[in-house]
């Protein structure tokens, strides 16, 4: 779909027509990517952040493709092939670098492309289904991130693949078989390593599967935008091309800078040294953290440490750790609130900094060791974090005075819109609600 | 819509409604059905514990050089398992216990061989998510029990390796094992 006044594709040389006769492939594009694609004129930089992700995901395959030309899946060699790469390989080292730091851009960039989305109301109707394939992309991140970093074979992978199979062992009376199902063995070994390995080179592509999911679902209604107020009018928009293409690849340009001064000046800033040892099963780390990006939900885990009524607290742990990322998937039909944008919502743009307070907490107690007084601050967080889902969130959709919204995106750029009629002039009391179920 | 092709069907067996193409289509989906488990059966049992892996189910272990008071690391199925010389003192604390006040209820008896009280066999696994707990090692902190000590999210066993302390749900498992002679212990 788009909308009526979107260009038309309409190819001059002879052999696009020819091919549009066929496989209208440049006429998709066109249309997705193209001047067909009519877009919100007042999005600002938090928008680019979808193409940036995109970005991250072409970086991470090619890398990871090039990485596993050189790369041995066996737990005998796995360690010192890591090794030859970075030592013996033409550009090794700054290949393996480039993958291991784009993991972490690509956490930074989906993180803040999560947040828009808390921020703007992104996931509220007609756009759920955008955002449940979103979510459904992150897990399948955090599987293939996981998996990834089990594949160097030193003693934080190690013990992070046993921790994180041991999750499951908490499930009641299949949970033993089932770990041992998962790494085909008793412990992480060779079975383990291959299997992590096979997966890690599959899912990016079932990522990239759903992620045409993502941008079909998203191109139905067309994109959101700050304001929240739905496109009305051809002056509401601006063709994706030349206009968001250009923003896109400014956008890109200080996205790479940002990753080559990481790349090139902090490479194992974001790691952590015991991977540089190879894996021991006869020894534990003695400070087992997970990457960064997975910090405030290993906080989540860590926070339960009795048990809950007849639930024994591993399980509820893995439970809660779980639950933390599916709350999302009912996010929409949290917030009733008609108001789609917080830059309209006085009361849940505050509750909105409270859970950006409470994620950096997490995180920072779920990278600091299991000891008082993070355990309690983790125990704190992890109880608002899931109150802000699940209590604030409709509490606040139900009391909540929202400001006067503009009657258009023309409006709140230009500051008037010939379209308005007299009957919705801003000046009179609360025309808000109507608009925004429009 | 349904009656009336069902009525004008020449397949119709007389008298019980039943077409020969129902039969047919039942016949066919539920054999397809039956091949495609049968398909996937072989898929998902790859996955577990190849007969190489199983087949280092048991270990020997001597233990002849192990005094009162020492522990050793032995390995089995890949992982470590702690054998441990209790001294008296330590039995006597593990007997002090009121069974009753544990998480996992067991007595140190229950968790050794009868006669051999003193000779504490268990994985080095922690019961929580599967770290190797300290204390077996010379100079490892045993904890405030006097047992192991799981660095990674501080779970705490006592000298029968009784779960005391910290988000562990079990005591440390004992693994099936015979003494094959006074100095040598099977494993598995």
């Amino acid at each position: 779909m788009s909308f009526p006044w979107a260009q038309q594709y309409k190819p001059t040389n002879p052999f696009m027509r020819w091919m549009d006769d066929r496989l209208p492939l440049p006429r998709l594009v066109y249309n997705s990517l193209g001047a067909g694609y009519p877009v919100p004129r007042n999005l600002n930089y938090f928008w680019n952040f979808g193409i940036l992700a995109g970005l991250c995901l072409g970086l991470q395959i090619v890398t990871g493709i090039i990485l596993a030309m050189h790369y041995a899946a066996n737990a005998g060699v796995a360690f010192d092939s890591v090794e030859h790469i970075m030592r013996d390989v033409n550009w090794g080292w700054m290949l393996r670098y480039a993958h291991a730091n784009g993991a972490s851009a690509f956490f930074v960039v989906i993180y803040i492309h999560i947040f828009r989305g808390f921020f703007y109301g992104s996931y509220k109707a007609p756009r759920e289904m955008v955002w449940l394939l979103g979510v459904t992309i992150f897990l399948l991140m955090m599987a293939t991130a996981f998996m990834g970093y089990v594949l160097p074979w030193g003693q934080m992978s190690f013990w992070g693949a046993k921790v994180i199979t041991g999750l499951f062992s908490a499930i009641p009376l299949v949970g033993e078989p089932l770990q041992q199902w998962l790494l085909g063995g008793f412990a992480p070994d060779n079975a383990a390593l291959n299997r992590f390995f096979s997966l890690h080179y599959l899912l990016p592509f079932v990522i990239a599967g759903v992620v045409i999911l993502h941008i079909w679902a998203l191109h139905i209604p067309g994109s959101s935008n700050p304001t929240g107020v739905e496109v009305k009018t051809e002056s509401d928009t601006v063709p994706f091309y030349p206009y968001f293409v250009a923003k896109d690849g400014w956008a890109v340009g200080a996205f790479a800078f940002l990753y080559c001064v990481m790349l090139f000046f902090f490479p194992n800033a974001l790691g952590h040294p015991d991977n540089y040892i190879p894996a021991n099963p006869m020894s534990t780390p003695a400070h087992i953290v997970p990457e960064w990006y997975f910090w405030p939900f290993y906080a989540i885990l860590r926070a339960f440490t009795s048990d809950f009524f007849i639930v024994p607290a591993k399980l509820m742990g893995v439970l809660a750790m779980f639950s933390a990322i599916l709350v999302w998937f009912f996010l929409p039909w949290l917030d009733r609130s008609p108001v789609r944008s917080g830059a309209y919502r006085p009361l849940y743009r505050k509750f909105f900094w409270a859970l950006v307070v409470d994620a950096v907490i997490l995180g920072y107690c779920g990278g600091a060791p299991a000891a008082e007084p993070y355990v309690m601050i983790s125990q704190i967080a992890a109880i608002y974090y899931f109150a802000h889902f699940l209590i604030i969130i409709p509490i606040i959709s139900a009391i909540e005075r929202p400001d006067p919204l503009p009657f258009s995106i023309t409006e709140a750029v230009l500051g008037k819109d010939e379209n308005v009629p007299l009957s919705a002039s801003p000046t009179a009391p609360f025309p808000g609600t109507q608009h925004a179920n429009a | 819509m349904a009656e009336e092709a069902v009525t004008d069907s020449p397949d119709l067996v007389a008298g019980d409604g039943v077409r020969r193409r129902d039969f047919i289509n039942i016949a066919a989906v539920s054999a397809a059905g039956v091949a495609g488990l049968s398909i996937l059966y072989p898929l998902v049992s790859q996955m577990s514990a190849s007969a190489d892996v199983l087949a280092e189910s048991s270990t020997e272990i001597d233990i002849s050089a192990i005094k009162p008071g020492q522990a050793i690391k032995g390995v089995f199925r890949k992982q470590p398992v702690f054998i441990r010389n209790l001294t008296p003192k330590e039995i006597a604390e593990a007997n002090a216990v009121p069974v009753s006040s544990l998480r996992d209820p067991q007595t140190l008896a229950e968790r050794t061989k009868e006669g051999k009280e003193n000779w504490l066999i268990t994985m080095g696994v922690c019961t929580h998510l599967g770290c190797v707990p300290l204390g077996a090692g010379e100079g490892e902190t045993k904890g405030e029990f006097g047992g192991y000590f799981c660095p990674c999210h501080g779970s705490t066993y006592d000298t029968a390796a009784r779960i005391r302390k910290g988000p562990a749900p079990k005591n440390l498992e004992v693994p099936q094992y015979a003494f094959t002679s006074d100095t040598v212990v099977k494993i598995g």
